[in-house]
């Protein structure tokens, strides 16, 4: 399978990865590059692996009873599934948005932001107040919330609790930001919102999304990943996927014409 | 699904149909001018304004169907098929100036030379005849094979040039209508480019390769 970035500046290297449920094998020998400072979509029909690729990068898959995976994962050369590495860790580094925008409904804004920084025993409340800011205004939220952090999280609209989401996962300043189709439940604007704040974010984070949405793909995405039945079929850089894939394939599900 | 491949048809027919505009009015224009039809001329010169009618519709569908983001193939046909119906409008353009020509011709005495531009005409008309097979059979190879042939319309244009010039200068009193013929001769070689155009263009929707200017500037990476 083709590499698509340089190797001195990788992020994510999997190799031959396979994650089984069970008795169902999920993902097929995947060997994928992900370049630090880049946007990497994947795509694909659902149940095709994509979301669960996207677990693997942050052991998020452990999570379900009887999954197992075999192959290799490294995060900037570091093997996550080392045993000595802890889980735990490993999530601090690769940070996670979900489809759904998920605060906690009982916590303010600002709790919101700094729940993961106060569950890993920060205390300062200087730095809970700075690093609040700074991650609000990475998400672009600040403007939009400065006047009422201590207002309940759920009194937000959907867009702006994604950002929320956003902004509390960059709060404990991962290297990697994974993204789960975290505009499938939002507006046009709030969708733009978040397409902008991609470009923003890959200035200094690696960012891995999984969408269906092949326009918003081919809009945010540096290179995208096609994957079926569980194994890659092909990537390379979007510009290319998007208007010449190499694949029949991949041709065919980009033009809706899949199956 | 079935509704974009639909639309995508329909597009592909309004190409064709302009195409055949086209290539009419070429052949009309050319015979006008050997036939030094006045009325015929008329007719190719009034007749231009249906291919840039038809123009303006593909243009509508195109942008119609790029609204729904095609991608890949539908992409590149989208992006191709506007791109042959500027070269077809064109291709009209050149018929008309031929027409212009034959106008005022067939009001003067014929010139006493012998100019093949039928023959031109044949070759930059097979020419437009084939690249437009070509993106109907979406045949990359065949299309490839048009290209060179423009080189054959060039030469026979140059050469008619230069006839038309040393008859020119023997014979100063016939200046006037053998600029009409340099100038038919012109319209009949970019009709020719056109087609090469058009061939180019199929290369790119079946192979996504652009192979325009070739060896003169770099080759362009999607």
């Amino acid at each position: 399978m083709s590499t698509a970035a340089n190797h001195s500046n990788l992020a994510l290297t999997a190799r031959n990865l396979c994650v089984f449920f069970g008795q169902h094998q999920v993902l097929k020998n995947v060997s994928l590059d992900i370049a630090a400072r880049s946007v990497t979509a994947i795509i694909g029909p659902s149940g095709c692996g994509k979301s669960t690729f996207l677990r693997a990068l942050n052991r998020m898959h452990e999570l379900v009873p009887e999954a197992r995976m075999t192959g290799e994962i490294r995060l900037f050369g570091d093997d996550i599934y080392a045993r000595h590495i802890e889980p735990v860790i490993v999530r601090r580094r690769v940070g996670m948005v979900f489809q759904k925008s998920n605060p906690f409904p009982t916590m303010s804004i600002a709790e919101n932001v700094t729940v993961g920084l106060r569950l890993n025993g920060i205390r300062d409340r200087n730095i809970l107040v700075e690093r609040t800011e700074q991650s609000l205004r990475m998400s672009a939220l600040w403007d939009e919330v400065k006047d009422r952090l201590n207002a309940p999280a759920i009194s937000l609209s959907g867009g702006q609790q994604q950002r929320l989401c956003i902004a509390r996962a960059l709060a404990v300043q991962p290297e990697v930001l994974l993204m789960d189709e975290p505009a499938s439940a939002l507006d046009p604007l709030a969708t733009s919102k978040i397409e902008d704040l991609v470009q923003e974010l890959k200035k200094d984070y690696t960012i891995v999304i999984v969408t269906h949405n092949m326009q918003q793909a081919a809009r945010v995405s540096d290179q995208t990943a096609f994957f079926y039945l569980g194994e890659l079929v092909e990537f390379g850089p979007t510009s290319k996927i998007f208007t010449s894939p190499a694949q029949k394939r991949t041709e065919d599900y980009v033009t809706g014409r899949f199956g | 699904m079935e509704h974009l491949n639909t639309e995508l048809a329909e597009l592909k027919q309004k190409l064709l149909t302009m195409a055949s505009h086209a290539e009419a009015a070429v052949n009309e224009a050319v015979r006008a001018l050997v036939d030094r039809n006045y009325e015929l001329a008329i007719k190719v010169n009034n007749n231009d304004n249906v291919i840039d009618q038809l123009e303006l519709e593909v243009d509508d569908m195109a942008i119609h169907l790029l609204s729904k983001a095609p991608l890949a193939g539908d992409l590149r046909f989208v992006m191709v098929a506007m791109k042959i119906s500027t070269n077809l409008e064109r291709v009209g353009d050149e018929a008309t100036k031929i027409a212009k020509r034959a106008r005022d011709l067939s009001e003067e005495p014929p010139v006493k030379i012998s100019v093949d531009l039928p023959r031109m005409a044949t070759l930059a008309l097979g020419m437009l005849k084939a690249s437009l097979d070509t993106f109907v059979n979406r045949d990359a190879a065949a299309a490839r094979a048009v290209i060179p042939r423009d080189k054959e319309v060039d030469a026979l244009n140059k050469a008619i040039n230069n006839d038309l010039a040393d008859y020119m200068v023997a014979h100063p009193d016939t200046v006037k209508r053998c600029l009409h013929l340099i100038t038919a001769s012109k319209s009949l070689e970019r009709i020719a480019d056109h087609a090469k155009n058009v061939a180019e263009e199929v290369v790119y929707l079946c192979e996504a390769q652009d192979i325009r200017h070739a060896g003169k500037i770099g080759p362009t990476t999607t």
